[in-house]
């Protein structure tokens, strides 16, 4: 993007276009012959990275945008119909929603690396603020895209962001009443919400299109941050720069699909499955985990307007950022203290983002004070100070001379420790995993976890039993037709079957042509009907308690894993706290309260429920049902095979997300190794 | 991008009717898509409220000045913490009146704040007797 190219197409189709619209020449120019720093490592590869992950939420959401509906009454179910009815629509949602969160990993890393190599000093101050922009942008847009679902965690997470601006002296209730467009987060909200989660992206792309041209302009930086000054520092993009970015983006492509295909839920919050209800707070609310340090930030400041201005300026002081460090010197490498004050930096964002997710007390409140002051002290105080009083190492003559001096060491060492730590977690894990504290739900062996779980079939129908007979006369299953008990990695009924099963229930139906509504045996393509015709209903007849729909209750209740578990839980693939749960809820009642626990009138003692009183009177006992395949009819037994029943219909394409997930890794993996050796066989003549 | 007409004209006024709130319980209505707690008050937590002295309080206010005379039994306020937007749970906390779990603010009797984050009292809606036991309130 910097000149008029010299290049001139061979095909006399391309030399007539691009005599009228250089833009063959624009291509070639910015992205083949453009000259990159020889000596860039795989930091670097994150730009890259990055473009692709636009990309990929782009089309992914597109797509998923017409299956949506944004309405209040109407986007949690079309969110669920997407997940179970519409081709690969569970692999759409989990792209786009796991994408959300790889996007913001590789943007941290991507301004963390122009931290430490100082890629935002002269002359790259405007590169660095378009980049601040985007940044911007992107957590509007992640914001937004949250509040889609309209689960529990969305209504809430909207509520509170919106009354940050609540907080501006004079006009803050107005602009809260635009960002509403009514008088409470509602409908006209989600709408709104969800043109500008629409609109937004192709603002960050154009401001992406920015972001490169200023790049192209002042050249990249480089890890020993001297401008490139003869032929021998640059190697032209393509293949070198396109090769090892291609590389980086494989290895990249295999943490997200770890995520999509293993982890689906591990990054969202399990509240985001009860549908949003305007009558009730969640306990405790969270927003993504991209935001947290700087909603710690909010939260330690007791005031509210000034945390607000604090957790903004905490984003904005970033701007300032080529002014503030004033330092000759660009590239940590060279400067000893800097170094170590960027690596507190670093842990200090960590441990701020840990805080966002606790509860706002005691010990937690006082460690975000302190975080917080160390977060601006940073900026404010360290890099200001450092830029004075340090004294830099010489830095090379030449970007040539840096790559002479210098082995693979900081790569391989890097690797060492990533497998130490790795075998450290999957070592620890065992002993540790028999330890856990005793309110905690007991863990279980489930058929379907890990990487290859499928669903135990005789569980699956005995579960069905179970439900019908028990817990059917008083919880729904609304998302869940007769047909789907038919379908592939289900109960593994057959269609004739489930058509049968289906005939037994009666439906409403209806106006017909007196215009009167009927009833009519279940076809199934009917869904399970539920117990109350309404909430109210459901309500009333349970002591004001009203009992939850059960399609989703595995994806939707968990319990806190704490640190360290939730570490660990990320490389065992342990998704399970919700049946978890559930099971021990179904086992966990007791007719002998502990001492010290008090259980109000029309409630029942259950070890494992939060606050220990339910209103669900004890659902299982031994021999209340029939089997007829031998298994023995116990609590222990129900509680197992009803659960796993639920986890199917929580989540019924399981066994094809864990099948997909298999063949993806095997070809990722072949992939990234043919990339590999493609990328050392152009490199061997440039290091 | 302001409300349009069909979402104002549902933010008419609403009667309730108070008569089936007994002493110490309270009613949650909807209005606005707003929660509106209408609290029947005992006897200690009016004295509890006008106890305190209102120049010590973060937002100073008189109980008097927050419900009707001569329907003091009865406070109505939106329950939507000032803080950052969240339903305050009535009769939990320190003070005998509202507390919101999401960053621990704590509300006396009288809706007032008394610690925590949140800055400000617990608005009261506009609203009326139009008898004994019914309000309107819009
Ligand atoms: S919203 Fe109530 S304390 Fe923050």
């Amino acid at each position: 993007m910097s000149g008029p190219s010299d290049y001139q197409p061979s095909n006399p189709a391309l030399q007539w276009l691009e005599r009228r619209l250089p833009i063959l020449g624009l291509m070639h120019s910015s992205f083949v012959v453009y000259p990159t720093p020889r000596n860039l490592n795989y930091w670097w590869t994150f730009g890259a990275i990055l473009s692709f992950m636009l990309g990929m939420q782009i089309l992914t959401g597109v797509i998923l945008a017409m299956h949506y509906t944004p309405h209040a009454d109407l986007a949690f179910k079309s969110v669920e119909l997407i997940v179970r009815d519409v081709n690969y629509g569970w692999l759409l949602r989990n792209m786009h929603a796991c994408g959300a969160s790889m996007f913001f990993f590789a943007v941290y890393v991507h301004m963390l690396r122009g931290l430490y190599y100082g890629s935002y000093k002269e002359p790259r101050e405007v590169l660095w603020i378009l980049g601040v922009i985007i940044y911007l942008l992107m957590m509007a847009t992640g914001f937004m895209g949250y509040v889609l679902p309209w689960g529990q965690m969305s209504f809430w997470g909207a509520t509170v962001i919106t009354n940050l601006f609540s907080a501006i002296p004079y006009f803050g209730e107005s602009i809260v009443t635009l960002l509403w467009g009514g008088y409470s987060v509602g409908n006209p909200t989600l709408n709104r919400f969800f043109s500008l989660h629409y609109l937004l992206p192709f603002l960050i792309a154009g401001v992406v299109v920015l972001h490169v041209w200023a790049l192209h302009v002042a050249g990249q930086n480089n890890p020993d941050g001297v401008e490139p000054k003869t032929e021998k520092d640059t190697v032209p993009f393509t293949p070198h720069a396109t090769i090892k970015d291609g590389f980086g983006v494989a290895c990249f492509l295999l943490l997200y699909a770890w995520f999509i295909f293993y982890m689906p839920n591990y990054l969202g919050d399990a509240d985001n499955y009860i549908p949003a209800n305007p009558g009730v707070t969640p306990p405790h609310i969270v927003p993504e985990w991209y935001y947290l340090p700087f909603y710690a930030i909010l939260r330690s400041i007791p005031n509210k307007l000034a945390g607000v201005i604090g957790m903004f300026s905490a984003i904005i002081i970033l701007c300032f950022l080529p002014w503030l460090d004033a330092a000759k010197t660009r590239s940590s490498k060279y400067r000893p203290l800097a170094k170590q004050f960027f690596w507190i930096f670093v842990v200090v964002c960590i441990l701020l983002g840990y805080l966002g997710a606790q509860p706002p007390e005691g010990i937690y409140v006082i460690a975000g004070r302190v975080l917080t002051v160390c977060y601006f002290a940073y900026f404010l105080i360290v890099l200001p100070l450092l830029a004075r009083i340090e004294r830099p190492r010489p830095v090379p003559n030449s970007i040539s001379e840096a790559i002479l001096a210098k082995g693979g060491k900081a790569v391989a060492s890097v690797a060492v420790m990533l497998v130490a730590a790795g075998a450290l977690f999957l070592g620890s894990m065992q002993d540790a995993r028999a330890s856990e504290g005793s309110d905690k739900p007991p863990g279980n062996k489930w058929s379907f976890s890990g990487p290859f779980g499928k669903y135990d079939r005789g569980a699956l129908q005995r579960g069905l039993k179970v439900y019908k007979e028990v817990c059917a006369s008083c919880h729904g299953l609304s998302y869940i037709a007769f047909r789907n008990l038919a379908e592939a990695g289900g109960p593994g009924y057959s269609v004739a079957q489930a058509a049968a099963f289906a005939s037994e229930y009666k439906v409403k139906d209806g106006p017909n042509d007196a215009g009167d509504m009927f009833e009519r045996p279940g076809r199934p393509a009917d869904y399970f009907p539920s117990p109350f015709p309404n909430e109210q209903a459901a309500r009333a007849a349970n002591g004001g308690a009203a009992p939850p729909d059960l399609s989703l209750i595995t994806k939707a209740r968990s319990y806190g894993r704490g640190f360290p578990w939730f570490i660990f839980d990320f490389f065992t693939q342990y998704q399970e706290q919700g049946p978890d749960y559930v099971s021990a809820v179904l086992q966990g009642f007791d007719d002998h309260v502990p001492e010290g626990v008090t259980i109000p009138e029309g409630s029942y003692y259950n070890k494992y429920f939060p606050g220990h009183a339910i209103k669900m009177p004890k659902p299982l006992s031994d021999g209340q049902v029939t089997y007829d395949d031998g298994s023995p009819t116990t609590v222990a037994q129900y509680a197992k095979d009803v659960t796993t029943f639920l986890m199917w219909t929580a989540e019924p394409h399981m066994e094809a997300r864990k099948r997909l997930g298999f063949q993806v890794f095997v070809f990722l993996i072949l992939f990234a190794g043919l990339m590999y050796f493609t990328k050392k066989k152009v490199w061997a003549d440039s290091h | 991008m302001n409300p349009d007409a069909s979402t104002i004209a549902a933010g008419a006024p609403i009667e309730v009717d108070l008569s089936p709130v007994a002493e110490g319980q309270d009613i949650k209505v909807f209005w606005r898509g707003k929660p509106i707690y209408i609290s029947h008050r005992t006897k200690k937590q009016i004295d509890e409220a006008r106890a305190v002295n209102v120049a010590s309080l973060p937002d100073p206010e008189t109980d008097e000045a927050r419900v009707k005379s001569g329907h003091e039994q009865w406070l109505v306020v939106i329950g939507i913490c000032t803080h950052l937007g969240c339903i305050p749970i009535a009769h939990e906390g320190n003070y005998d009146g509202f507390f919101c779990p999401c960053h621990g603010s704590q509300y006396d009797s009288s809706g007032r704040i008394r610690q925590g984050p949140a800055p400000a009292n617990l608005p009261v809606p506009p609203y009326q007797f139009v008898s004994d036991t019914k309000i309107q309130i819009g």
